[in-house]
């Protein structure tokens, strides 16, 4: 689909009385929510919760999926993003699925959505105080990488011990100048836990800091969820002389002309010419129905 | 204008339908039954059940067209199908000692009360590829003998127990965690190893298993029994308060019978390691028991260094419907993360205002 064309309102589809509302049985359901409770209760803390296996396979954001099932109301309005856009095919197939088993009205615009299910990206245009975020986690354990156990990593949490993190960021600063995480980035939520916010680019992570919206982290395959509960303080972990800071460009979006949104580079020909568009198709689109153009 | 990997919903569609028309090849060919791959593809049902943990020869049959023969596509399926399912009940242990045995050897006594039982095998076959079966054949089987009568057959490690040279197991009365509805949490009890591990990945397991044997953690096994063959699954109901038999399955028990040079406590003795496995599977059962033996390392303190020892690396990584779909789901599109990166490196290249100067 071109990101300028109008997202097409969608009436309420037909559920499929085959299964539960929602797929997951009301037990299930109940005890995730169980586990949401907890996690919004304490925001950041990664709370083992009994993840089941979704049709979908693992790594698809069958985290998220389990999360969106139990919070999802037959009149809620969900969107899912991949990438920042509503027609990539794993956004596609997992729209379908709640259309299919819910029965709920399904959007592409932001402002609409209830609930937002996404993978990689924040919507650029700014969330409400009526709306939940759920992203789908691959790895939630931000110290993962640098200590593999999970019985450690517990622990580390458990222990406010979070010094080979700013180690491993000062060595990036030492070796390379800059802290060399691009997407990831690991953030410090209300002062106590270190929190992986799912694979966004550092580029949204200002858009977590004191968000009126609730946010609700799912990683299916290790049977961890999180949360940051609204009006939450974020912050990206930094060094005073190394303030954090996101990405630019020096383009604007070759289609809405944006120039503050994360763009996505396109190669058009063999000759490896360059140009960027807005990842957030939905923000681009309304853009341009607002009669914004890029060059 | 070019837009990268978007516009899925027709591409979906389309994508199922030409995956129907593959699966169901050259229609001039008669096509597949369910009931044919069940009765002639035994040992791939055996897999599919098994790690699928599902007891059902006909849904995991029918996996296996579904997944045109991908096995762990096939798992996947019947894992997605039994997570729906509601639970009645947990049966009583499974009675393996009363088996209704097809095949059972022991490789640590030349002979053992009830005898060696061959039964059906690739064993001693040699792997010569049979050009006669691009025909089709009749396959009688042996002569049998009316009158032979079935001898108990004990449960060979039993026989080194009552000589209290292998370490006793018994069972703690402790309620039985589920890992299908409970997150898996380190340490992990042996039960909860044990299921994850009959859920594993067959390949994965006979790996690590095979790095024991090889050095990585050894732990000089010894197949101490093997047996193969019916048994029934008993459940007992509260309103009821008697058991009562819900039918009969198929499954393959591996003992392994390992060293322990004993400690300040504890003379030196045997000690086992156990496999478990749906229908006739004897590479999986063996590879389980190598591995289950050497996750004891702990409780035998022994010291901890190779992957097959280390808890947290092997049920971790042992299940192969978590281990395909994260790395399938590397097929998604990662174009933001990757921007993010490209820029990144972009911004490394830069020569600092230093070197600049």
């Amino acid at each position: 689909m071109n990101a300028a064309t109008q997202p097409r309102p969608q009436s309420r589809p037909q559920r499929d009385e085959a299964y539960n509302f929602a797929y997951l049985d009301e037990q299930t359901k109940r005890m995730i929510r169980r586990g949401l409770l907890k996690a919004v209760a304490i925001p950041g803390y990664q709370v083992p919760f009994g993840g089941r296996e979704m049709p979908l396979p693992y790594g698809w954001g069958t985290g998220g999926m389990q999360l969106t099932a139990a919070i999802l109301g037959a009149e809620d309005v969900l969107k899912v993003i991949d990438q920042g856009a509503d027609d990539t095919t794993n956004a596609v197939s997992i729209r379908r699925f709640f259309a299919r088993t819910a029965g709920v009205a399904t959007t592409e615009r932001t402002p609409e959505a209830t609930i937002i299910q996404t993978r990689h990206r924040i919507p650029e245009t700014p969330l409400q105080a009526d709306q939940i975020m759920v992203y789908q986690v691959p790895i939630p354990e931000p110290l993962r990488f640098i200590e593999p156990s999970e019985t450690e990593t517990r622990t580390m949490h458990a222990l406010n011990d979070y010094g080979v993190m700013h180690v491993k960021l000062y060595e990036d600063i030492a070796t390379f100048g800059h802290i060399a995480t691009a997407y990831a980035y690991p953030v410090t939520v209300d002062e106590r836990y270190v929190m992986d916010p799912s694979p966004i680019p550092k580029f949204d992570n200002p858009k977590l800091d004191m968000s009126p919206a609730l946010m609700l982290f799912g990683a299916g395959r290790e049977k961890r969820l999180y949360a940051v509960p609204p009006y939450t303080r974020v912050t990206s972990l930094d060094f005073e002389d190394h303030p954090f800071e996101v990405q630019k460009w020096e383009h604007n979006c070759a289609i809405c002309g944006s120039q503050d949104s994360f763009l996505d580079e396109l190669i058009l020909d063999d000759q490896g010419t360059q140009s960027f568009v807005c990842s957030d198709t939905d923000y681009c689109a309304q853009r341009v129905n607002e009669g914004r153009e890029g060059q | 204008m070019y837009v990268a990997v978007k516009g899925g919903e027709q591409a979906i569609d389309n994508a199922h339908k030409l995956l129907a028309k593959k699966r169901r090849g050259d229609t001039t060919v008669a096509e597949l039954g369910v009931e044919q791959i069940r009765q002639q593809l035994p040992l791939a049902v055996a897999r599919v059940m098994t790690e699928g943990s599902l007891y059902d020869e006909e849904l995991a049959a029918l996996a296996i067209k579904q997944a045109a023969g991908d096995l762990v596509e096939a798992i996947f399926l019947l894992r997605a199908y039994r997570t729906t399912l509601p639970r009645f009940s947990a049966s009583l242990p499974i009675d393996t000692s009363s088996m209704q045995l097809n095949r059972r050897l022991s490789a640590t006594f030349k002979d053992v009360p009830g005898g060696q039982l061959l039964g059906p095998t690739f064993d001693y076959t040699h792997r010569l590829l049979d050009f006669t079966l691009l025909a089709e054949g009749e396959y009688p089987g042996p002569q049998g003998k009316p009158d032979a009568t079935v001898e108990a057959c004990p449960r060979v490690l039993g026989l080194l127990a009552k000589e209290g040279l292998i370490k006793e197991e018994a069972d703690t009365g402790a309620p039985v965690a589920d890992i299908t509805r409970e997150p898996l949490e380190y340490p992990a009890s042996r039960a909860e190893r044990l299921q994850a591990l009959a859920r594993g990945d067959e390949g994965f397991l006979l790996a690590l298993g095979y790095s024991t044997q090889r050095g990585y953690g050894r732990n000089h096994p010894f197949a101490g029994e093997i047996r193969v063959g019916g048994v029934e699954v008993w459940i007992e109901p509260e309103e009821l308060g008697f058991p009562i038999a819900i039918g009969a399955i198929e499954v393959t028990e591996c003992e392994m019978v390992n060293q322990f040079v004993g400690s300040a406590t504890e003379l030196p003795q045997f000690t086992r390691g156990y496999g478990l496995a749906f229908g006739h599977a004897e590479r999986k059962a063996m590879g389980m028991a190598l591995v289950d033996r050497s996750l004891r390392a702990g409780e035998y303190a022994e010291e901890i260094i190779s992957p097959a020892q280390q808890e947290e690396f092997v049920l971790a990584h042992c299940d192969n419907v978590e281990a395909s779909g994260f790395v399938s789901h590397l097929k998604l599109p990662h174009y933001v993360d990757f921007q993010a990166e490209v820029e990144l490196i972009r911004k490394l290249r830069k020569p600092s205002k230093e070197q600049a100067q």
